[in-house]
Formats: structure tokens, C-alpha cells, sequence
């Protein structure tokens, strides 16, 4: 490599840097600089504690408090991992409406010097880390006042962080994937994470085993990184959970790994075509400084 | 020219006033809501779709650990009522904030129309556009898990969902006016209000199976009395699994319509005079 390239090369990764730390700082403002932090503390804590509750007040009315059974720490986790989903997937493509729409500056973040995909990302990592709140409280929460059983001594903790980690990457780029479609839309902008975040909630077996869904519907959540994302999280913290419920229960751990890191490449792929030609197709329709006022 | 004359150049346009007025600021702020919303078919889809996504994620989680099929029933009713506190919370109570980032709040303060008018219309418009959505979750969540429905008195369940509605929207009347006063906050206040009180109002389960008085202290919104009662009525098992007799939760709900009518009718008085007082009603802090 010429030293012009190297140099070109170390100067392009110093403005993604930039660009990263930069909206991530933007983010944390945006999403924590609206009230006091006893505010903030308790907004972080009261909403997915509430969510998780509907859950357990339900499962303990039919099985009348029947903790020990394996479904309670299935729905329990899944619940409580599905939080980055929201956060993290549905956090990104949300910066795009909220910066065209809210605040109206997303024309001058194509104007400067910045990579904007980066710039995305950057944007969900406040996302991710009030996700990460929510997610260590519900848990804590389970564990303390609702018989959640984990051993810290039996979790595979290699297991879990791998896990944790693709599943933040590929949540990431399925949240560039709908950042670049909210690009093109405006009436229904409001709706798209939202509405992708319950579908996948739904057939991702999040809160429930696969096998309960038709089975026209479960081919559906099979396709879905989420699925075996959920699955290797679980299985992770409680080992006793693989076994309790057919749907995964043929699969190892390193074949759902490998099942869950070839479908992130997939969608990884996929959502860096999707968002350049959506950028593409806004750039050129004149969409990217579009206020419907909705 | 008499006072009800309103001299433009050379022609006379009819003036209204007094109660002439409020019922036709009602009407006039009753229509974006009722066919406006009507216009934005992708709206509507959505606002069907994503309650019954939620309704069918609880039916599913129900039937995974073997729950009687009247649970399925209750959540599917709970589901149609979310769009009615979803209206409630970013339709009525933060209304008023979106009307100030937009610019609006100040031209209805300056119009010779009564805001007490203006929020009546919003409840109004919102109750009727929003029952076409509850009834489309309703429908299509007893066609889709095949709720079987055994109504004991058609007229005792129109008047709890009458009561529940006009105490409900007029819960949402009053917050309005304290969302006044909200600047940014106003969305992460409306956001924070849904799930806890999903919990405490019984959406998908009896109330009954909290503790009585968290259950009491409940009813303070009136959607979980007007659930309660409504599923007493139209499950054979719902008497059975109800928090309160259905005579004393509507005479609840008949107290709940008339202490939120009244308090919102002294609350916006207040707030809107402090928020002129203050100069908060054009600040918009992004």
C-alpha cells in the first residue's frame, strides 16, 4: 500500500470515529437531557419493569406461581433481551425521523463531512445503553422479587458475550436496513419500528416457544436472526431451558452460533445494498429535507 | 348591523356566539379527527395492526402455559381497549404540546372560541375515530382466536362503555392541561404512562387477581373499571373473575365522568391563565 493510501485510509477511519463518538454524544443529550437524572432514573426503570410485570401477573394466574417451571425463565428472559430490539433496531431508524422531522437538521448532517451510516450508528449507542438499563433492572428485578433462577456459576459466560455482541451488530444493521426505508416515507414513518419491532416480537418466539405459533407462521420466525439470537441468550444463562421445548432443542450451541452469524452476514449485507439505494432514491427524489408536520 | 353580523368588505358573514359557538368549535375540531384520520388509510392499518401484534403475542403466551380459553377472550377486549388510552394519552393529553411545537396553541388562545370547546371536540372526534379501530381489533381478534362472546345485558354494557369513555376522555381532558405547561418532557411523560398502566388496569388479565388495593387505587383510571365491568358482562366466567359488582363499578364510573368533567373545566381555567402568565404558551424547547 502507498503511503498516500495509508494515510487516506487512517484519515477516513478517524472521521467514522468522529462521526461515531460524535452522534453517540448527540444521542445521550437527546435521550437523557430532557428532565433531571432521579426522572430519567426512574423513566428507565418504571416502563420495562411494567412490561415484564404484565407478564408475570399473568403466568403466575394460570400456573399459580409455578416458578420453577423452565417456560417462566423462557418468556421472562426473552422479554427482558427483547428490549434491545426496540432499543437498538428500532433506536436507529428512529434518529432519521427524528433528526428530519423533529429537529429538521438531517439535511446538515448530509452537508457535512460525515459518514452517515456511522453517523447512525453512532446515534443508537444512547439506545443501547438505556436499552442495557432496562435490560440489567428487569432481569435484577426477576432474580430478587420473582424466583428467576440463574447461577452465575453455571452461566457460559463465553457463550453469552459472543452471543450479545453479534446480536447488537446484526440488530444494528437491520436498524440501518429501516433507517434507509424511513428515508423514502413519510406518512407511515411513525409506525415502521414500531411496527417491525411487534412483528418480530411475535414470531421471533420471544415470549413464547415457536411450536405454540401455526405452523405457517413459524417458518417465518426460523428466517429471523432474532430467533436463534433469543435461543443462545437464554441457553446461556439458564442451561436447563434448551432442553424444555422441541423447537430449537435438536440444534447445539455452536450450530445455532453459526446459524445466527451466517443470517447477521446475510442481513448485514443486505441492509448496507438496502440503505445506499434508499439514500440513492431519497438524495434523488429530494427527500431528505421532507417535513410531513405529522 | 346587529351583533350577529360581521361586516367583510361588502358582504355580511353570520357570527356565532355563546353556546352557538362551542358546539360549533366542537364540531369544527371533532372533523379532522373523524374524517381526517379516515383520509390516512396507512393510519388506520397501522393502528389496527400493531395493538393486535401485542393481542396475539398475549393469546400466544396464554396458550403456552394452558390458560382457559376465556383468557384469550379477555385479551383480545383489553387489546380492542388499548386504542382507547393510546387515543387518550398522545391524541388528548399531549395534544396541546404538539399544538404548541407546531404553532397552533397560540391561534386558539387568540380565536374567540372556548379551549374547554376545542378539547371537548378533540375527545369527541378522537372517541369516534378511535371506537372504528377498537371495533376492527375486537372483530378481528374474535374472528382470528375464535372468542366466543355470551352478553348478559346489551343495555347494562353500552352504558359501561359510555361512562368509561366520557370519564376516560375526561381524564385525558384534565392532563391535557397539565401537559400545557410540558415542553420535551411531554413525549417521554405520554410514553412512560402506557405500559404501568396496561399493568394496573387489568388489559389482559382480571384485575381482580391484584391485591385489592392496588386494584382500588386503579380505578382511578377509569378504563379499569369499565374493563372489568364490560368483561363481566360478556363472558360467561367474568361475574366469577370480576373485581367489583357491575352495579357498584358503574356507579363508580358515574362519579369517575363527573369529577373529571368538572376538575378538567377548572384546571385548563388555571393552567391556561398561568401558562399566559408565564409566557410558556409559544415556547418550544426542542
Amino acid at each position: 500500500m502507498s503511503t498516500t493510501n495509508l494515510k487516506s485510509t487512517i484519515n477516513d477511519q478517524q472521521s467514522f470515529l468522529r462521526s461515531f463518538k460524535t452522534a453517540a454524544w448527540l444521542g445521550w443529550q437527546i435521550e437523557s437531557n430532557w428532565t433531571d437524572p432521579f426522572l430519567f432514573a426512574v423513566y428507565s426503570i418504571v416502563k420495562p419493569i411494567s412490561s415484564a410485570a404484565i407478564l408475570v401477573v399473568m403466568y403466575s394466574i394460570i400456573t399459580r406461581g409455578d416458578f420453577a417451571s423452565p417456560i417462566f425463565p423462557y418468556i421472562y428472559l426473552g422479554n427482558a433481551f427483547y428490549i434491545y430490539v426496540g432499543a437498538v433496531m428500532a433506536g436507529i431508524s428512529w434518529a432519521v425521523i427524528d433528526d428530519r422531522e423533529h429537529y429538521k437538521t438531517l439535511k446538515y448532517m448530509y452537508v457535512a463531512p460525515i459518514h452517515i451510516p456511522t453517523y447512525l450508528f453512532g446515534r443508537g449507542v444512547a439506545k443501547f445503553v438505556v436499552g442495557s438499563m432496562s435490560v440489567i433492572i428487569t432481569i435484577l428485578f426477576g432474580v430478587l422479587l420473582l424466583h428467576l433462577r440463574i447461577d452465575l456459576a453455571a452461566v457460559n459466560w463465553p457463550l453469552f458475550l459472543v452471543s450479545l455482541v453479534i446480536g447488537v451488530v446484526m440488530l444494528a444493521m437491520m436498524g440501518l436496513m429501516l433507517a434507509g426505508v424511513c428515508l423514502l416515507i413519510a406518512h407511515h414513518v411513525w409506525f415502521l419500528g414500531e411496527g417491525v419491532a411487534g412483528a418480530l416480537y411475535l414470531f421471533s418466539g420471544a415470549i413464547f416457544p415457536l411450536d405454540v405459533l401455526p405452523p405457517f407462521l413459524r417458518w417465518f420466525g426460523y428466517l429471523m436472526p432474532i430467533t436463534y439470537w433469543l435461543e443462545l441468550l437464554r441457553r446461556s444463562l439458564v442451561s436447563s431451558v434448551a432442553e424444555a421445548f422441541p423447537t430449537l432443542s435438536g440444534l447445539s450451541n455452536v450450530q445455532l452460533l453459526g446459524i445466527l452469524l451466517g443470517l447477521t452476514l446475510v442481513f448485514g449485507v443486505l441492509s448496507a445494498f438496502i440503505f445506499r439505494w434508499c439514500e440513492y432514491r431519497a438524495r434523488e427524489r429530494g427527500l431528505i429535507d421532507m417535513v410531513s408536520n405529522y | 348591523m346587529t351583533s350577529a353580523q360581521w361586516s367583510v368588505g361588502e358582504g355580511h358573514v353570520k357570527k356565532t356566539s355563546g353556546w352557538r359557538l362551542f358546539l360549533k368549535t366542537i364540531i369544527a375540531r371533532a372533523y379532522p379527527r373523524v374524517i381526517g384520520q379516515q383520509r390516512e388509510k396507512s393510519w388506520m392499518f397501522f393502528d389496527v395492526l400493531l395493538p393486535m401484534l401485542a393481542v396475539s403475542a398475549y393469546v400466544f403466551v396464554y396458550r403456552a402455559i394452558g390458560a382457559p380459553e376465556e383468557y384469550i377472550g379477555f385479551v383480545v377486549v383489553g387489546g380492542a381497549m388499548t386504542a382507547f388510552w393510546l387515543n387518550v394519552l398522545w391524541s388528548m393529553s399531549s395534544q396541546l404540546y404538539w399544538e404548541k411545537e407546531q404553532g397552533n396553541l397560540s391561534l386558539y388562545i387568540i380565536a374567540p372560541n372556548s379551549l374547554m370547546a376545542i378539547l371537548l371536540g378533540m375527545a369527541l372526534g378522537g372517541m369516534l375515530a378511535t371506537a372504528l379501530r377498537a371495533a376492527a381489533i375486537l372483530i378481528l381478534g374474535s374472528l382470528l382466536f375464535n372468542v366466543q362472546f355470551a352478553v348478559v345485558s346489551f343495555l347494562q354494557l353500552f352504558t359501561v362503555f359510555l361512562l368509561a369513555m366520557v370519564a376516560l376522555y375526561g381524564l385525558g381532558m384534565m392532563s391535557a392541561s397539565l401537559f400545557l405547561l410540558l415542553s420535551r418532557e411531554a413525549w417521554h411523560i405520554a410514553n412512560l404512562a402506557q405500559e404501568p398502566v396496561y399493568l394496573v388496569s387489568g388489559f389482559y388479565f382480571p384485575i381482580k387477581n391484584l391485591s385489592f388495593w392496588v386494584a382500588a387505587a386503579a380505578s382511578i383510571i377509569p378504563l379499569t373499571l369499565g374493563l372489568d365491568a364490560m368483561r363481566q358482562l360478556v363472558f360467561p366466567s367474568g361475574p366469577a373473575l370480576g373485581f367489583l359488582s357491575v352495579s357498584i363499578e358503574l356507579a363508580v364510573l358515574v362519579i369517575l365522568c363527573l369529577v373529571f368533567l368538572t376538575g378538567a373545566r377548572f384546571l385548563l381555567a388555571y393552567m391556561e391563565r398561568l401558562a399566559i402568565r408565564e409566557g410558556r404558551l409559544t415556547e418550544s424547547r426542542r
